[in-house]
């Protein structure tokens, strides 16, 4: 999903950062405000952003034949809200846009804009309905990890047919869905199982930090979930 | 570790796993496990594109490259497996406190 220095032109790349900037700084107020209001979710911040670090280094084999990497969006999205998850993609994209040369400081609005933006609003919205449904917790964790990565990688084919509509925009997303989103299907299914192992390990042993974030609020609303035990 | 959970990984080890079976003797002389980052670009390249500005550094060669992965990668699990750690550790101990609570009340 990253676009690399100098692949997107610059008119592209001041539209990404214009829309990419307000999230991040509005990420930026809600971790200070987290974080103030509930100091022991800082080790848990501290893991859905390491989570990112983790995912997004490592580059897949897909059945599709080429390789491709997760992205770790969703965890952070369903415990924190996307635009935490922005700031903390920033973080991500640019030890990477530094140090390896991999996507760029010029993309970097466009590389938010997918990664930090597009894909952990969708894993917010997918679990806060799934929770509305009533349907098992973990499943919901599955779905919207599954649909974090995979609309990453749509938004990056998006954002690359705006900028080449060779010959036609829908000309060009058919291919960039090609290189893109066929491949990410099989690794968004592992990433989405990853995250269920490590959310479930993060509620069995701090339910009252996810209480105090309110992951659990609706679906208790719903009677999916007992009230958490009080942590001693 | 619990039976669901490991369930899961060997689930997730044999989606990575898979492709590595199918197409098990194919490199990427023959195309086969190139990166899909490195595909769009490529592709725009062919289109005739060239970028209009380059990364003010990157790693010199695939081991450097390799190193910066690797480090990625080591600080992430180091942060993960130090809170869970941490957490296990804490919950390990709320549960002796309890049953030291009542095996002195049952003296």
């Amino acid at each position: 999903m990253h676009i690399y220095e100098g692949f997107l032109p610059w008119q592209w790349c001041v539209l990404w950062y214009v829309l990419a900037i307000p999230v991040v700084v509005y990420g930026i107020i809600k971790i200070k405000k987290v974080t103030d209001e509930h100091p022991e979710s800082k080790p848990i911040l501290a893991v859905a952003g390491a989570f990112m670090f983790v995912l997004s280094s490592l580059k897949l084999p897909s059945v599709t034949g080429s390789c491709s990497h997760p992205t770790g969006n969703g965890l952070g999205a369903v415990l924190f809200g996307p635009a935490v998850v922005s700031v903390l993609c920033v973080i991500v994209l640019l030890f990477q846009a530094l140090l390896l040369g991999h996507g760029g400081l010029t993309t970097l609005g466009a590389n938010t804009f997918s990664m930090g933006i597009i894909g952990p609003l969708a894993a917010w919205l997918i679990y806060k309905g799934w929770q509305k449904g009533g349907w098992s917790i973990l499943v919901g964790i599955f779905f919207a990890a599954f649909f974090a990565d995979l609309l990453t990688y749509v938004t990056t084919a998006v954002q690359l047919s705006l900028a080449f509509p060779i010959p036609t925009f829908e000309e060009a997303m058919v291919k960039f869905m090609g290189i893109y989103a066929v491949t990410q299907l099989p690794l968004a299914a592992a990433e989405g199982i990853l995250t269920v192992v490590i959310f479930d390990y993060i509620m069995k042993l701090r339910p009252d930090v996810l209480d105090k974030l309110g992951v659990l609020e609706l679906a208790k609303k719903v009677g999916k979930i007992e009230e958490p035990k009080e942590a001693v | 570790m619990d039976t669901k959970i490991a369930i899961l990984l060997v689930i997730a080890a044999a989606i990575i796993i898979a492709p590595l079976v199918l197409y098990s003797g194919l490199t990427e002389e023959e195309g086969f496990f190139t990166g899909s980052d490195g595909q769009g670009p490529e592709y725009l390249e062919e289109q005739g594109y060239e970028p209009w500005i380059e990364p003010i550094w990157s790693p010199p060669s695939g081991e450097i490259e390799v190193l910066f992965f690797s480090l990625q990668a080591a600080i992430g699990s180091l942060i993960i497996g130090y809170f869970i750690g941490y957490y296990k550790g804490l919950a390990r101990r709320r549960e002796d406190e309890v049953d030291e609570e009542v095996s002195q009340t049952s003296k």
